[in-house]
């Protein structure tokens, strides 16, 4: 039962290729850039001439963050949208590329985080303990993962949605429950190593006017290794394996009768979603130097995943940047212009409250379900479309 | 022979798991507490009953899961807080008659507004997304936010509280046991309410066609029915059932703020889960487990009643994967 | 045959599913107060016909004309308030109500007609003793008299019955054919699909054959009866000889 949403899912065309065919290009050793690019992006760019270049400014803008927006909160920012990309890409390989809808998705952000806080927590700060704390964190999401993807084959659509959300709802039960192991609803508060410190500096100079303290070097960390599972989930659709998914996707019966076991492509897709989203929770910790139910384990994030993943756009991988960019810079930024809107309305009663900052929420839902009502193939999707 | 005693006795079961449990914690707890916690949890399941059928309902018939079901509880809340306020004359007075009569106009203003907004949601929203399910989870998780945000624009972000009314606060007393006065009330409402429902499903010939229409709709259609002309009566109403519901809750917490939905959604869930998705009968049966083993258990285990529902649907999938009585076609 | 003879026409009708093309430019005719057998083998596209005329599923070209009237774009519940009956192979019947309210829900405003529910209830003495039980209890032979006896309580100008035989035990075989001969006998127009030629054979008047969503064969029933040669080609040898 093809959906709108479900045919709006491209495949990258073809002709994406940006680079010119080898002919036109004289130098060999451009050849070999030209390929090399290709290689790192796994032959899926993000297509269009305004989409590539829409990357690559934020690709240089996240690179040179700590430079062109200088300050904690800006920093603060840049690393939520770096370790956001990785959820919501994480997200995007069960959703967009294989149709599973899962509600358990925080569940191992918070297993991530939990993992590398509880130990930092409780043991000595070392980067050997974070390494430790990150393996468990992936460990307990393989297990779980697992068991959720052979459950979702026996169950329609619904009813498995359904029960992913009580499953992350248990999740944060006990996590909210289980004071002595998780510090219970005010969490855990821990140091980190010492190099991600703020006190730290890896230079004594500035470099271009900014200190470079541990903050810079934390974030440089989430940076490269957001970077880095980012690609890596690029080559994991272009691969055969992505192309069973996205079959999958299209037509189930077809592809088990075609021979290939669905229940394993489905199971290895939540484990491999799920280690992406364990991984990303253990920046987290890194990044906030705290963990709690509400940081990583609320439905309220599981929601500002689906907005991002939908308004970025589903089964494109790209469309996840756009969506954290979107929805974290709304989070942070449009309180201020909603508040400004608001103090002008302040005589009208109902507008004023419209427009309030603490509303930004109403907005963000409003452009939602437009957007699966009008573009539900999302940003990327809609520019990657023919013309 | 002995298979079909055997088949028997299996069909009976998921009916006897409610008396099961009932008699199970009466040892455990001891008959004064068992009585007033049965109590709690009979009135906490009819008011679940209520949220959740209307849901089941429109899910068995229409195939549509609404996640925004949680709106509509709220918006039956919060109108009930309206119509209460001018009210509080009638509240004030130790009046039962006073009391009864500002209740129940609360509650039909709160099932009127909720079933007014479902009217639009249907016609606007789900209208789109009938046959698609991935659609409609997230245009409906969308309009969930959208109108808890505009529930706050229109009555503010603070809980509100809403004081029981006079004659209703207060214990009736039997033998050593304590149960809270608009406890009662609130049952025989929502056992009123839920009697109404199976009357109207069993007796008509609309409630027939509804119980047709969510075994087999092609075949219901193939009858002469215009099934899709009642899809809205029947959305109509399950969202006017979750008003009733946000409204009796409301009032049993004193307090309704904008998230009063949410708590209720991961129970509803449950509900529709162990009950079978579509089958009233299922969702009562459901919804009275539920709410009895949040209060033995929250009496038992403090530490295990958030989690202690979540076990039980767990356990109960795993002797009924479907629910326990499953619709075909489900 | 004249134009007045055909209760319900098809001409040239195309389904698609989804991506599939079902049916190829289907022509039939079901003449009035006559048994039309359709046959053919599976996946010929029998019951994706009768879905059509029903309004299931819609017909991407060609007509459909009931009484004069083309029926290929109203909806089901309209098509069924013309007077026309579907029992589909899966014989639709609701479980969890029970028989009566089975029966019920084919009837008009009135409920039952005493005369209507005698007629029935003689055919098919067994509904009357499962008359309150809940019909997902009755055995597949039970559930097919009640689908049929649903179909058939009110008058109706054309009944669509999809493989009424199958798994079905010789005795109950025989009852149903019985019950389909009495039918016959007050002029109802039945479109019957059978994979059981024994079956077809004896209650059907006009034959038409359908293989890979066309109809090949349209006739009279005796002829392709007596001609063994025809049947085998038409419809195979293990067709012809199934009991």
């Amino acid at each position: 039962m093809a959906t709108h949403l479900d045919q709006a899912v491209q495949t990258p065309p073809d002709e994406a290729l940006t680079d010119a065919t080898p002919a036109a290009f004289p130098s060999a050793s451009r050849r070999r850039i030209g390929a090399a690019l290709r290689w790192i992006v796994s032959d899926d760019p993000p297509g269009r001439i305004l989409l590539n270049t829409g990357m690559l400014v934020i690709l240089a803008a996240l690179l040179f963050a700590p430079f062109l927006f200088p300050g904690t909160k800006a920093l603060g920012v840049a690393s939520r949208i770096c370790i956001f990309v990785i959820l919501v890409a994480s997200y995007d390989l069960m959703l967009g590329f294989t149709g599973i809808v899962s509600f358990a998705h925080t569940m191992f952000f918070g297993i991530g985080a939990y993992g590398v806080a509880i130990l930092l927590a409780k043991s000595s700060v070392g980067w050997g303990t974070v390494a430790l704390g990150t393996a468990a964190g992936a460990a307990v999401s393989i297990v779980l993962a697992t068991t959720i993807g052979l459950l979702s084959l026996r169950l329609r659509t619904i009813f498995f949605s359904m029960i992913t959300l009580a499953i992350a709802s248990f999740a944060q039960i006990v996590a909210a429950q289980w004071r002595d192991l998780t510090g219970g609803e005010d969490g855990l508060t821990f140091s980190v190593p010492a190099v991600l410190k703020p006190g730290f500096r890896l230079f004594a100079e500035p470099v271009l006017g900014v200190v470079v303290n541990g903050w810079v070097i934390t974030y440089y960390l989430t940076f490269a290794v957001s970077l880095m599972l980012f690609l890596i989930m690029l080559r994991i659709v272009n691969s055969p394996f992505g192309l069973v998914l996205r079959a999958i996707r299209e037509n189930e019966f077809r592809v088990e009768a075609m021979g290939y076991r669905v229940v394993a492509y489905r199971t290895l897709v939540c484990v491999v979603s799920a280690i992406m989203a364990s991984l990303a929770g253990a920046l987290m910790a890194l990044v906030l130097r705290y963990n709690g139910p509400d940081a990583t384990l609320s439905f309220s994030l599981m929601i500002d995943i689906l907005l991002m993943v939908v308004i970025g756009g589903m089964g494109t991988l790209y469309g996840a940047v756009i969506g954290s960019i979107v929805v974290v810079l709304a989070e942070y930024y449009l309180q201020n212009s909603l508040g400004a809107i608001s103090a002008a309305l302040s005589d009208v009663p109902v507008a004023s409250a419209l427009f309030h900052p603490d509303r930004w929420r109403l907005w963000l839902g409003i452009l939602f379900v437009l957007i699966v009502t009008f573009v539900p193939q999302g940003v990327v999707g809609r520019l990657r479309q023919r013309r | 022979m002995k298979k079909e005693w055997l088949d028997r006795l299996h069909g009976l079961a998921p009916y006897a798991l409610t008396p099961l449990v009932v008699l199970a914690a009466l040892p455990a707890i001891g008959v004064g507490p068992w009585l007033t916690l049965t109590v709690a949890g009979l009135t906490m399941g009819i008011m679940l009953f209520l949220v959740a059928s209307g849901l089941t309902l429109i899910f068995g018939l229409m195939d549509v899961l609404n996640f925004a079901h949680a709106a509509f509880v709220a918006v039956g809340a919060y109108v009930a807080v309206s119509v209460l306020r001018p009210l509080a004359g009638w509240t004030s007075e130790l009046s039962l008659t006073l009391n009864l009569a500002a209740l129940l106009l609360a509650l039909i203003s709160a099932a009127l507004a909720s079933g007014a907004l479902g009217l639009v949601f249907e016609r606007v929203i789900i209208r789109q997304v009938y046959g698609a399910p991935l659609r409609q989870i997230l245009i409906t998780i969308g309009a969930l936010t959208v109108i808890e945000q505009l529930i706050i624009v229109i009555w503010g972000p603070e809980a509100i509280p809403l004081p029981k009314p006079a004659s209703l606060r207060g214990s009736v007393f039997l033998g050593s046991s304590s149960i809270e006065t608009y406890r009662l009330v609130a049952l025989c409402v929502g056992l009123a309410v839920a009697a109404a429902m199976h009357l109207f499903l069993t007796r008509t010939r609309l409630g027939l066609v509804v119980r047709a229409g969510v075994e087999d709709r092609e075949m219901i259609q193939s009858l002469g029915y215009h099934i899709r002309r009642v899809f809205v009566g029947v959305f109509m109403a399950g969202t006017a059932l979750a008003g009733m519901g946000g409204m009796m809750w409301g009032q049993y917490q004193a307090l309704v703020d904008s998230q009063i939905g949410d708590s209720m959604t991961i129970l509803v869930f449950i509900i529709l889960i162990i009950g079978g998705l579509g089958s009233v009968g299922g969702c009562f049966i459901g919804a009275i487990l539920v709410g009895l083993t949040s209060n033995y258990v929250g009496f038992l285990a403090p530490k295990l009643a958030l989690g202690s529902n979540i076990l039980l649907m767990a356990l109960i999938l795993l002797w009924q994967p479907r629910g326990l009585f499953p619709i075909a076609g489900h | 045959m004249t134009a007045d003879d055909a209760l319900l026409r098809l001409e040239g009708v195309y389904t698609n599913i989804g991506r599939y093309r079902i049916l190829h430019g289907v022509d039939l005719v079901a003449r009035r107060g006559r048994v039309t057998a359709l046959l053919g083998r599976n996946g010929a596209g029998k019951t994706t016909t009768l879905r059509t005329i029903m309004g299931l599923w819609k017909a991407r070209l060609g007509k459909i004309i009931f009484e004069g009237q083309s029926i290929a774009t109203l909806d089901t519940p309209h098509i069924a308030r013309l007077g026309i009956a579907y029992v589909p192979e899966n014989m639709g019947i609701f479980g969890k109500l029970t028989v009566r309210e089975n029966m019920l829900l084919a009837t008009g405003r009135g409920g039952f007609a005493q005369q209507n529910l005698n007629r029935v209830l003689d055919s098919f003495p067994v509904l009357k003793v499962k008359w309150e039980s809940p019909a997902g209890s009755l055995s597949g032979g039970q559930k097919q008299m009640l689908a049929i006896g649903r179909s058939i309580i009110e008058p109706r100008r054309l009944l669509l019955i999809d493989e009424p035989t199958k798994g079905l035990s010789p005795a109950m075989v025989d009852q149903l054919v019985e019950a389909l001969l009495r039918l016959k006998r007050e002029y109802t127009t039945i479109l019957l699909v059978e994979q059981n030629f024994r079956v077809a054979e004896a209650v059907g008047d006009d034959v038409a054959v359908m293989d890979e969503g066309r109809v090949i064969h349209a006739g009279d029933m005796a002829a392709l009866g007596a001609n063994h040669g025809l049947q085998h080609r038409l419809l195979g040898l293990s067709m012809a000889d199934s009991v």
